[in-house]
């Protein structure tokens, strides 16, 4: 293994000198592991996730991993990771498109064992029909599985978020999985500056014995092989149990808050939030917003910006506040169904303000001027 | 009702009462305590622990996996501390060894199960549990299905970060944290006597 000193999470995160450089989303996802001080990663290819997974093997080669393999396919994978975690290390993976698909029922085991996987998901169109391209339909099958969903916008945020994901998942009081959702090629597959630490440090390793769950450890009790989920028999308190077992997933992930507000520093941004019309995105939507804002205040149309960075947990509270004296709500998506909108829609009171549009799929880019259209027809 | 007002308090609450955290109850941070849903000062709720437990007519503990058995270095320590509280409060101790379920039945007269927490509870007669030593997960699941299905006040020792869904919860609870419960117990306990 490489010599890496250790180093407090938030001396890596806030303190620790950074030098640029000029990487691809990919590459950025190959330097977060490096200093991940991860044990386990396991991948499978898919476009455009392969070339990260690739590099992550590259640095078990270079000796930055303690264990690596290619999986016989997603699901096998997503499986493999579930028992890598179970057994008390730190394991990361990616996938994105129908490989997320295909791994599916794996995402609500990780959530419902409490495993604290951390999962880049570089998204892409789904088969419907076939698409390599980039889209953000899968977030909205993931929304429910009980894992936390974080939407970043930059390589470097892709970066940041990848390591501080380890450290809000491992967290006692959280302890579910993490998802790092970034949108396929726009991010992954351009170069970008980002700013890293030196690679000679990495973070604390994994305590499993602070877990919430017991490891799956058989020197150590309670010693069993599985943590039975209380479905076994039909009877009122088999069923309690379950019920309220779900119920805890969801309270870790509320739990995870106070977490991500620290490590993120908000499960929002946002910029001139009292204009009458405000747009609301997350992922490059932002950026394709961002532009559009500034061709408005061109026009003398005053717009605001919110970026969304958390999607589970929602913010609910912030976003209720934030579009109380709004107008307009507006919601860029590169998707179909038009998901983040359906959420805000279902966040404040006079949900008839969100106009969930542009919507752009099927690997179509988004040209600002399709959200100023939209800006203006609201400023009329 | 609205999440400001909800309070975690001896049930029954009914049927699927919601788990506390998604009800915008929160864990107090470090150096502080939990009680009934609210952030308190560690020795308010020290104090709060001790009256609940010295009025209560059946008070038993129910140690963990994590305290019952001598894993790792100074958790034997802490067991004996719990079991010295225990004995100045005059509580049984039911031990819950681990989390596997046990069917068709366990025996609530012996040990709790995590998949019949009301049972053990109701069977019992408790009026006051405490949790020590019980995986985080664990513990939150079967305090929820108490609170829900019975009117036991559940006190939870919490070796990490506290549970939303006890009663009342310390955090980072170790060897002294114990040591200092039980002194303020003891001399809560002189006191009422001498009253």
């Amino acid at each position: 293994m490489i010599d890496q000193k250790v180093v407090s999470p938030e001396y890596l995160f806030f303190e620790a000198p950074r030098e640029e450089m000029f990487i691809t989303g990919s590459e950025a996802v190959k330097e977060a592991v490096k200093r991940a001080n991860v044990d386990m990663a396991i991948s499978y290819p898919i476009t455009p996730q392969s070339e990260s997974m690739h590099l992550v093997g590259d640095l078990f080669r270079d000796g930055y991993l303690r264990d690596y393999y290619r999986g016989e396919s997603e699901f096998a994978v997503m499986s493999a990771v579930a028992g890598a975690a179970m057994g008390g290390v730190r394991a990361f993976t990616a996938t994105g498109g129908p490989g997320t698909l295909r791994a599916f029922e794996a995402f609500s085991t990780w959530a419902g064992a409490r495993l604290p996987i951390v999962c880049a998901f570089m998204t892409r169109g789904i088969n419907s029909p076939l698409s390599i391209q980039p889209d953000t339909i899968e977030m909205a099958f993931m929304l429910d599985t009980g894992i936390i969903v974080i939407h970043v916008e930059t390589a470097q945020e892709l970066y940041d978020a990848i390591l501080k994901s380890f450290i809000i998942a491992e967290k006692t009081d959280v302890h579910v999985p993490v998802g790092v959702f970034v949108d396929g090629f726009f991010v992954t597959h351009t170069r970008d500056k980002i700013k890293v630490p030196s690679d000679d440090i990495k973070l604390p390793p994994y305590n499993p014995y602070s877990a919430p769950v017991p490891v799956m450890d058989m020197e150590n009790v309670p010693i069993r092989h599985m943590r039975d989920p209380f479905v076994m028999k039909s009877n009122f308190i088999s069923y309690a149990c379950h019920a309220s077992w779900q119920q805890e997933i969801l309270a870790a992930v509320e739990r995870s808050r106070k977490h991500i507000q620290h490590y993120f520093g908000s499960l929002i941004e946002a910029e001139n939030q009292d204009a009458e019309i405000l747009i609301v995105a997350s992922g490059t939507a932002v950026s394709q917003s961002r532009e559009a804002v500034e061709l408005a205040r061109a026009e003398g149309i005053n717009v605001g910006l919110v970026k969304i960075k958390s999607i589970r947990p929602f913010p609910t509270k912030e976003i209720k506040e934030l579009s109380s004296n709004a107008k307009y709500v507006i919601v860029p998506e590169f998707n179909r169904v038009g998901w983040l909108a359906r959420e805000i829609k279902a966040s404040i009171n006079e949900s008839d303000k969100v106009i969930s549009s542009p919507k752009v799929f099927g690997g179509m880019t988004m040209p600002p001027e399709l959200i100023l259209d939209e800006i203006r027809r609201c400023s009329k | 009702m609205s999440n400001n007002l909800y309070r975690v308090q001896a049930g029954p609450e009914g049927y699927l009462p919601p788990a506390a955290a998604s009800m915008g109850v929160v864990l107090p941070e470090k150096g502080e305590a939990i009680v009934e849903g609210e952030i308190t000062l560690v020795d308010e709720a020290m104090k709060e622990i001790g009256k609940k437990l010295l009025t209560a007519k059946n008070p038993v503990f129910f140690p963990g996996p994590q305290i019952l058995w001598a894993w790792k270095e100074g958790v034997a320590e802490r067991a004996r501390a719990i079991k010295e509280l225990a004995e100045v409060v005059g509580a049984r101790i039911i031990p819950m060894p681990d989390y596997r379920p046990k069917y068709p039945m366990i025996n609530p007269a012996i040990e709790i199960n995590p998949n019949h927490p009301n049972l053990t509870i109701w069977h019992n007669k408790i009026d006051v549990c405490v949790f020590v030593g019980v995986h985080c997960h664990f513990a939150n699941v079967a305090l929820k299905i108490i609170r829900g299905g019975t009117d036991c006040y559940t006190i939870a020792l919490c070796g990490e970060a506290g549970h939303e869904d006890a009663m009342i919860s310390l955090r980072d609870v170790d060897l002294a944290v114990i040591q200092k419960l039980t002194a303020v117990v003891a001399e809560l306990k002189e006191v009422m006597v001498h009253d």
